[in-house]
């Protein structure tokens, strides 16, 4: 099965003006790939059905916006990633 | 339903679980009429999506006990399959697909004579409401469609 990175790489892909290629660990998926709240709510509904997960948006948003956690933990494609896999493994139990 | 108003939705046929049925009529006369289109009345297509995205929203409302509300920010795979003129009862139902963070996911239709007149996916921005009296109006109007 391919890597979480690339699943998620293939959902932006799919659901932005993003090219694939363009697309790499260390891009800020705001920042650096200029995805809008509006397409990126397609991509986390996307996440959400792919891995069968809720991504927590609005706990990660408000940690970065109280300066409880730094934007590159969440939104950084390569901390995305393992942020994924976490609610993956934390919901398989 | 008043159009003028944005409230198109009359009454709530039932509501079960995740899924909610809504009856409401388009009204005879309208302003919205005499330029939509002259002299071969129909209601709007935006209009049915707004029919559309309210019933999924009194939905929302209900599931989230009227803590929230839910703002309509995406469409998609609206189809409008046949017109609809003044006068006509219509049903609509709405179910919700997906429940995320800050956003959910509904699919809805609308009939009218057993007939689907159109249907969508939406995708509505679920925030805090962003006004006291906007939640006072919300539940007010929950209390009459026997939601709130």
């Amino acid at each position: 099965m391919a890597s979480s990175f690339d699943r998620i790489a293939d959902i932006i892909a799919e659901n932005s003006e993003v090219e694939r290629d363009k697309i790499l660990p260390d891009s800020h998926v705001i920042n650096d790939l200029g995805i809008d709240s509006l397409d990126f709510l397609d991509i986390v509904f996307a996440i959400d059905k792919a891995f069968g997960i809720k991504v927590p948006v609005e706990a990660w948003t408000q940690e970065v916006n109280a300066g409880t956690a730094p934007a590159e933990q969440y939104f950084v494609m390569k901390n995305l990633a393992a942020r994924i896999d976490e609610l993956v493994a934390a919901k398989a139990g | 339903m008043k159009l003028e108003y944005f409230q198109m939705i009359d009454r709530v046929a039932s509501l079960e679980g995740e899924a909610i049925v809504v009856e409401s009529t388009i009204p005879e006369a309208s302003p919205v009429f005499e330029g939509h289109f002259p002299g071969y009345p129909l209601m709007p297509g935006v209009l049915l999506v707004e029919t559309m995205a309210q019933a999924s929203g009194w939905l929302l409302l209900k599931l989230m006990a009227f803590e929230r509300m839910p703002f309509l920010m995406g469409v998609k795979e609206a189809k409008f399959r046949s017109f609809i003129g003044p006068g006509t009862p219509v049903t609509v139902h709405a179910q919700r697909l997906h429940d995320g963070s800050g956003y959910a996911v509904t699919k809805a239709r609308i009939e009218a004579g057993g007939k689907r007149i159109c249907d969508a996916e939406l995708t509505l921005r679920i925030m805090d409401f962003p006004a006291p009296e906007l939640a006072a109006a919300m539940k007010a109007r929950g209390q009459e469609l026997g939601l709130a």
